[in-house]
């Protein structure tokens, strides 16, 4: 132990300060994690037997079942419907919401309120929105419409006003200067600056979007999900199968497609 | 050839602008200037001193919080909406960082000084009258840029940029041409070449030029006339052959960098 006086020097003065706070905090965590399996009754027991009925359940799947096509492409093109007139609506009703949204746009006694609306349309997951719309205006894809367009609203009129806020108002100003009018100041001077970014934002959301109508079905707002949770119930595993097959593909197609005309907008 | 306006007077005329951005803190304390209607006037004086504000309150980009502002004997700083919007269209502006939209083409930004005078939904189909279009075309031809009406402005080199914001600014025929330091972004040579083309292209259209401009050398050169502002007042008012190392003393402060 016989450290040279300046290795003792550099010792005493800290490069990196201890942070006892995450310490204490990483801590506590691991302490949790280990009290809330316990309380949920996570143990290898439960485990192994757990992996067992997996392999049963996958097993029962194999081979898919595509025998009810039929009623496996209307779910599907039900499904894709929703998609499609949800992103559609939703888009469209975005784009005034997010102009109404962005700060430097916007006056605040507008922009306030309507950040308010956005939030409360992002802030019920778009099943528990689903359910209520099933509620009330009745079984089908009307109410799955209903319900992914405003999932489609609270999540693109958001990026949107984001978007416009980013906008350099150098390229504003000029336009304003020529003597245009709020109109043609957006046509020219905004529009341009966020195009393909909305773009980019509109086929995220369809993407999304078709995802999340194969769901929908299952509390009963039309689409493929409803045929999916019939087949569980009724432990038509190999349909089930069958099914999801049919979902992903569906979903990869969709990211070729949208990824060729992201491609092609740079 | 004189239009009966109240004020009387052709050209530009300011009275008492006075501009606070914080109260109590005025930019700009009461300009009293009056503009011929030709030829180049330069200000120049140091950064902050409110020459770009100055310049912003001629077109209201900036509100004035005091004063006149009679363009042709009709007072810009009351005006609102249309009237606002018609008064700017008469008066072109060219930017320090040249403000082209930069995903729009060099034609579709040429063109779009004419969006004062057009329709939302020609502006919005590009269905400008054939005259606007042969008239962009002529000034891309006079600007020294013929090819390059479908480039995206963002293609283009910084002095290509700030020639296609005179385009622009023409493209308004304006009866006044506002230059809010429009060579500082440039290269020595090309501001220069910039600054030919401005006093060329406006003495040919006979628009007077109001310029922003750091570089005293460039002012003597381009300007007929020559204001000094210093703390938001005008300290020197004259030819640039007036202008003598005293009168810059007094505008910039010190003397060891003269």
């Amino acid at each position: 132990m016989t450290a040279t006086p300046d290795a003792a020097q550099a010792a005493a003065r800290q490069a990196f300060a201890p942070n006892w706070m995450a310490r204490a905090g990483a801590v506590a965590l691991a302490a949790y994690v280990v009290y809330a399996m316990g309380r949920l009754d996570i143990t290898w027991a439960r485990l192994v037997t757990g992996i067992g009925e997996a392999g049963r359940f996958l097993g029962r799947m194999w081979p898919p079942n595509f025998e009810r096509w039929e009623l496996l492409l209307e779910g599907m093109l039900e499904s894709i419907q929703i998609a499609l007139l949800s992103s559609a609506l939703g888009i469209l009703i975005s784009l005034p919401l997010g102009l109404m949204a962005a700060r430097n746009l916007s006056p605040a006694f507008l922009a306030a309120p309507t950040r308010a609306f956005i939030a409360i349309c992002r802030s019920l997951h778009y099943v528990i929105v689903a359910i209520l719309f099933v509620k009330a205006i009745g079984f089908g894809a009307l109410a799955g419409v209903a319900a992914l367009t405003v999932a489609s609203m609270g999540f693109i009129a958001k990026l949107f006003a984001e978007a416009i806020e980013e906008i350099s108002m150098k390229q504003v100003e000029a336009i304003r200067a020529t003597g245009a009018g709020l109109g043609k100041v957006l046509l020219y001077g905004v529009l341009p600056q966020v195009a393909s970014r909305f773009t980019g934002f509109c086929l995220y959301q369809l993407d999304s979007n078709l995802r999340n109508s194969t769901l929908v079905g299952i509390v009963g707002a039309g689409g493929i999900g409803g045929t999916l949770f019939a087949a569980f119930k009724r432990f038509d595993y190999d349909f089930v199968a069958a099914i999801l097959l049919s979902i992903i593909a569906l979903i990869f197609l969709a990211e070729i497609v949208s990824g060729r005309i992201r491609a092609a907008m740079r | 050839m004189m239009p009966a306006q109240q004020g009387g007077s052709r050209g530009l005329v300011l009275r008492g602008l006075a501009k606070e951005y914080v109260p109590g803190k005025p930019v700009l304390r009461g300009i009293d200037l009056a503009i011929a209607p030709e030829g180049i006037t330069a200000i120049i004086g140091p950064s902050g001193t409110g020459k770009s504000t100055l310049i912003r309150c001629i077109n209201r980009l900036v509100e004035p919080t005091a004063g006149q502002i009679l363009l042709n004997g009709e007072d810009l700083a009351s005006l609102r909406g249309k009237a606002l919007r018609l008064a700017r269209r008469r008066i072109g502006m060219v930017f320090q960082e040249y403000n082209l939209v930069e995903r729009l083409t060099v034609m579709e930004n040429v063109l779009s000084g004419r969006l004062g005078y057009v329709s939302l939904w020609r502006a919005w189909l590009r269905r400008y009258p054939a005259e606007d279009i042969a008239r962009a075309f002529e000034l891309l031809d006079a600007v020294g840029l013929p090819e390059h009406a479908t480039r995206r402005a963002d293609a283009l080199s910084g002095g290509q940029r700030q020639r296609v914001g005179i385009a622009r600014a023409l493209m308004q025929r304006p009866e006044l041409l506002l230059a809010d330091e429009p060579t500082s972004s440039l290269d020595p040579k090309t501001a220069v070449e910039v600054m030919e083309l401005l006093a060329r292209l406006t003495t040919a259209a006979g628009v007077p030029v109001i310029v922003n401009i750091h570089n005293v050398e460039l002012a003597k050169r381009f300007a007929q006339r020559i204001v000094g502002m210093s703390e938001g007042q005008v300290v020197f008012d004259g030819p640039p052959e007036d202008l003598r190392p005293s009168h810059l003393q007094q505008i910039y402060g010190g003397e060891d960098w003269l």
